[in-house]
């Protein structure tokens, strides 16, 4: 649906996006992660057609971006970083004229407005002033806007900021719901959007593609080695010892305190499975396995060890 | 076509959803109101001047009413235009719905024609409710209706340039306040600019009085229709809508 062929962008001598390579199928959600200034925002407007490339192609819905900016609009739905609200309209006569503007025909508008809003839940506030609805409202105003008019691809820039918990919880399952008719790409920094709505990651740092894969590969991939974490009632030094005699394994760190003693086991990434050797031992030194958990390195993690490394 | 038509029709609406409209609406007439009083009088105590001390014929409706009138009218529009046209893209920009407009399949042409005709409209609007003053002329006297439709032809062509390069200046700036007062003083110089016509010699003085934005409104005012200038307001105004899409196309290479 969205192919990216050494897409280069550059602003005078500085180099925002450099030579991005990635293709996005049908109905998938791919998340786009880096951090402020990475080039996700370029990547995007080149991709709406905001903006043409200084080198490269892209083609998104099988339209190029530069020699058919008009058919790849048509198959877009955009939702910029601030929602592109006007507020003097009521919400219904905003997405009347942003599904007119779409291009969608006259006798169709009404019921893709309707849908629109009863997809984003805004039926409560359909005949008010957007000027007088709250963030979150105009956030989801926003959001229909963008699938109004039905377009095949949906680009979405932060798509939850600004609203309340249990609202985020619902556009996130809206987005999933999406998905599967639409293909989507969504920009975030809020690590944990990616792993609760994408079925890919691709991370972007200073315009360079750092990663892209599924989360769990991702997961995999990174974290070199395993790490295990252990609760335990007592902790003997013999005991400790007798972990650390277990080939493969890299280092142990204990911390205690009134509650529970805790161990950090770190096994080298060439070893084998060792969880039923570390439990025969704490078992046979009496130290009372309460707990015995294989350590995930969360995004947040991966995310910083992607864009701060240079050696992957 | 269809998509000018979206775009003019929502910001023509929303000049009526604010009060901007209602203001500058009001205010026009209050003043045109208090101006056509004015010249109606000041040409009623001259005729009849004229007729008791037998001067002849006084002074005929068109030169005592019409063209102070409408001349007056078109000054009016020169502090009115700024308010009309400022808001039209500095405020997209500066609530970035610009992006809306950048991303939606419609050319930069049509977003800037649908925006320059949604002012236009309101200005047309405008001129539509002072068709009071001819109408009372047209009830009690027997004035020409020439010079009465081409003033309103030149009003409206001059207006239509006020209006190009107020769009102009709305794209370059997100600060509206900004817009209008380079919209003023771009039209306050283009009015005066004849004034140094005596002062700089035939050549440079004939250039000077041919971009003076009055002069040309001159030979509308007399009913007469001139081809020269109106193609100077046509090319005046398209000058400032081809600026505005200069503008801003650079908004995607930025």
């Amino acid at each position: 649906m969205i192919q990216v062929q050494n897409l280069t962008k550059r602003y005078g001598p500085r180099t925002a996006v450099d030579s991005l390579n990635f293709e996005v199928r049908r109905g998938e959600i791919v998340g786009f992660l880096g951090p402020n200034g990475a080039g996700k925002s370029t990547t995007m407007k080149i991709l709406t057609g905001f903006m043409p490339a200084t080198e490269g192609t892209a083609t998104v819905a099988g339209f190029d971006v530069f020699d058919s900016p008009i058919e790849v609009k048509r198959n877009i739905g955009f939702l910029p970083e601030n929602p592109p609200v006007y507020t003097e309209m009521s919400v219904e006569d905003y997405l009347r004229f942003t599904t007119r503007l779409h291009g969608v025909e006259k006798s169709r508008i009404e019921s893709a407005v309707t849908t629109a809003i009863e997809k984003t839940v805004l039926g409560d506030v359909r005949k008010r002033l957007i000027g007088n609805l709250s963030k979150g409202y105009r956030q989801r105003v926003g959001i229909a806007q963008a699938i109004a008019h039905n377009p095949q691809v949906l680009i979405l820039d932060e798509p939850t900021v600004g609203l309340d918990p249990k609202q985020i919880i619902e556009i996130r399952k809206l987005i999933k719901e999406l998905a599967g008719e639409h293909t989507i790409i969504l920009s975030t920094h809020i690590l944990p959007e990616v792993t609760a709505t994408c079925d890919r990651v691709i991370v972007i740092n200073k315009g360079r593609i750092a990663a892209q894969d599924t989360l769990d590969r991702l997961t995999t991939r990174i974290q070199q080695g395993r790490i295990y974490s252990l609760a335990v009632r007592n902790l003997t030094p013999d005991g400790i010892a007798a972990i650390r005699a277990i080939p493969g394994i890299k280092a142990v760190s204990d911390s205690a305190s009134t509650a529970e003693s805790r161990l950090t086991v770190e096994i080298l990434p060439e070893a084998g499975e060792v969880r039923d050797r570390i439990t025969e031992t704490v078992v046979s030194h009496r130290m009372g396995l309460l707990e015995f958990v294989a350590e995930k390195l969360s995004l947040e993690e991966i995310f910083l060890q992607l864009t701060t490394e240079e050696n992957l | 076509m269809k998509n000018i038509w979206t775009i003019a029709s929502r910001d023509f609406k929303s000049y009526f959803t604010s009060p901007i409209a209602y203001i500058l609406i009001a205010g026009f007439l209050a003043i045109m109101g208090w101006m056509f009083f004015f010249n109606l009088s000041y040409f009623n105590m001259q005729n009849m001047q004229a007729l008791q001390m037998n001067l002849g014929k006084g002074v005929s409706i068109t030169d005592g009413i019409i063209r102070p009138l409408y001349g007056n009218m078109n000054v009016i529009f020169l502090f009115l235009v700024p308010f009309i046209t400022m808001r039209l893209l500095a405020e997209e920009r500066k609530n970035s719905t610009i992006q809306l407009l950048l991303t939606a399949p419609v050319s930069l042409a049509e977003i800037i024609l649908g925006k320059f005709l949604s002012s236009f409209l309101l200005v047309l609007v405008m001129l539509a409710l002072t068709a009071t003053y001819p109408a009372v002329l047209f009830l009690f006297g027997n004035p020409d209706p020439g010079p009465i439709l081409m003033s309103y032809l030149g009003t409206a062509l001059l207006v239509g340039c006020y209006l190009a390069f107020g769009l102009l200046f709305s794209a370059m700036t997100e600060n509206q306040i900004v817009a209008g007062a380079l919209t003023f003083a771009f039209g306050l110089f283009f009015w005066l600019i004849n004034w140094a016509a005596q002062s700089v010699g035939s050549t440079w003085g004939d250039i000077l009085n041919y971009l003076s934005l009055i002069n040309h409104y001159n030979n509308f005012s007399q009913g007469v229709l001139n081809s020269t200038d109106i193609i100077y307001y046509l090319s005046f105004i398209g000058l400032g809508l081809f600026l505005t899409h200069r503008v801003l196309d650079s908004f995607r290479w930025r």
